[in-house]
């Protein structure tokens, strides 16, 4: 069967750490945590160290982290108000721009696949879209209105620009620059399925569906389908299926890994891996992605909450996971 | 000075409650593992102190024994607890102050659900979102003046 080997265990940070993501070359990994700093680590022979802390910008937690495609920065979105760019000088990591705006708590942040559009959400209720420069100059283009409630996580499709983002209102709102060509943005569509809040967002890799995890303990898929002609975006999103009975606490994160496993990490302090169902159903047109079903459950994954679990993009069995037991893990998965 | 929200809350009696006692031989063995019970965290949870009035939650009838279940082999606490009045602002604050007086006396093993008693608020369901909502109770805490509020509430309060 499918297995989930402990690859190593990295101690460091003195709060839970609430994010982890791997840069574009699946090198380093960066990780973010209530005790306000980001730690970068990554192999040393048959270890893996931190490589580098970086601190004293942001005055509370930081929530969440995100490489640029081109790997060269990172933006940190923390809870006093703010993002922050980084960029690396000779192993100096150096805060080339902070974007402020956010009434308060900056909740995720997300560059869009060109490295040139970057989102942020808050518990103000509002997703922000802005421009980025050469020279770190960052112009805010939209503020988007449309949720009701605080917004817990951003994410671009993998191609175009067009933006998801989930919310303490249940809903999943999709997101596109409007027709007028006046650089507004607008909501092309809102989800709801989700009994209460929804945490995350993540894409299967033929950018044909994408997972929603959420704190009524289920994960859902969304499928894309062509859109009626003339509609402002060309994508039209529908229910898919349902993953449901495998986590019995708030599943904080989802990640598919570039060969289609889904993996969620969840309060139940464990982490599930899913893959397509074998037994695909006859009916299902040629092409179209089948439900998922779960291969795999590793109970006790941490010692407390899971609340990040990503896929490394380059090696597609090496998966990281975070915790409030203030751990980062790398795991080696082995398909079934 | 700011008018109460409830300016004539019940008082009730403070019952007498003592724990069965345990076996003798069990207290002094160091292999039984000392199991939590529902009385041990109400002795936790009694004298956290109402943030309007110099009562306790248990004098006020908002915290109460059986209002509290331990479930030790999962690890999984739940309380619930009843706002003196439906339209109670200060119950956010209450469950707040029972999450942190918890957070800060427990192992972290355990996990705890706080809610009103159903049927006993009119924002019931907004409260018990916003309670066990960890991020949104994280960000609560790194408020200074809403820490110092809920300090106030637990300070002083075993006894």
């Amino acid at each position: 069967g499918a297995s989930l080997e402990l690859v190593a265990e990295m101690k460091g940070h003195t709060d839970r750490v609430w994010c982890a993501a791997w840069n574009p070359s699946g090198q380093l990994l960066a990780t973010c945590s209530g005790d306000k700093t980001i730690r970068i680590w990554g192999p040393e022979g048959d270890q893996w160290v931190c490589k580098g802390t970086i601190e004293e910008v942001h005055t509370r937690t930081i929530r969440s982290i995100a490489w640029s495609p081109c790997g060269r920065y990172l933006a940190s979105a923390s809870f006093d108000a703010t993002t922050a760019i980084w960029a690396c000088h000779s192993g100096e990591w150096e805060c080339v721009a902070t974007l402020e705006g956010h009434e308060n708590e900056v909740k995720c942040v997300a560059w869009d696949a060109s490295g040139t559009l970057l989102a942020t959400c808050s518990r103000d209720k509002s997703v922000w879209v802005w421009q980025a420069s050469e020279d770190h100059e960052y112009e805010c283009l939209s503020v988007l209105h449309d949720h009701s409630q605080d917004v817990k996580a951003v994410k671009w499709h993998p191609q175009k620009q067009l933006l998801f983002s989930a919310s303490y209102d249940d809903t999943i709102k999709i997101w596109s620059e409007g027709q007028d060509g006046d650089g507004e943005w607008e909501c092309v569509q809102s989800l709801s399925g989700h009994d209460t809040t929804v945490w995350s967002l993540a894409f299967h890799p033929s950018t044909q569906l994408f997972a929603s995890s959420s704190a009524d303990l289920t994960v859902k898929l969304w499928q894309r389908q062509d859109a009626p002609k003339g509609s402002v975006c060309e994508d039209r999103w529908v229910a898919h299926s349902t993953l449901s009975g495998h986590h019995s606490r708030c599943i904080f994160s989802v990640d598919f890994s570039s060969q289609g496993y889904l993996a969620s990490g969840a309060a139940d302090d464990s982490i599930c891996i899913y893959a397509e169902s074998a037994n695909r159903d006859p009916a299902l047109p040629p092409g179209s992605i089948a439900p998922y079903e779960i291969i795999l459950k590793l109970n006790s994954a941490h010692s407390s909450d899971v609340n990040c679990v990503s896929w490394n993009p380059q090696q597609p069995s090496i998966l990281a996971s975070v915790s409030d037991d203030m751990s980062v893990k790398i795991w080696r998965f082995t398909s079934p | 000075m700011s008018e109460l929200i409830n300016p004539n809350p019940v008082v009730y009696n403070v019952a007498d409650i003592k724990r069965e006692a345990r076996n003798p031989q069990d207290e002094t063995d160091e292999d039984v593992v000392d199991e939590f019970d529902n009385f041990e965290i109400f002795d936790l949870l009694r004298n956290i102190n109402d943030p309007e009035h110099p009562l306790t939650l248990e004098q006020l009838n908002v915290a109460q024994l059986k209002h509290i279940t331990v479930d030790n082999q999962n690890s999984l606490i739940t309380v619930t607890f009843t706002p003196t009045i439906p339209h109670c602002s200060m119950a956010t604050l209450i469950g707040l102050s029972m999450r942190v007086k918890l957070l800060r006396s427990l192992p972290s093993r355990f996990k705890v659900d706080i809610r009103i008693t159903p049927g006993t608020h009119a924002s019931e369901a907004a409260v018990n979102k916003q309670l066990n909502d960890k991020e949104r109770v994280a960000a609560a805490l790194e408020n200074a003046h809403l820490l110092d509020v809920v300090n106030r509430c637990i300070s002083n309060t075993d006894r």
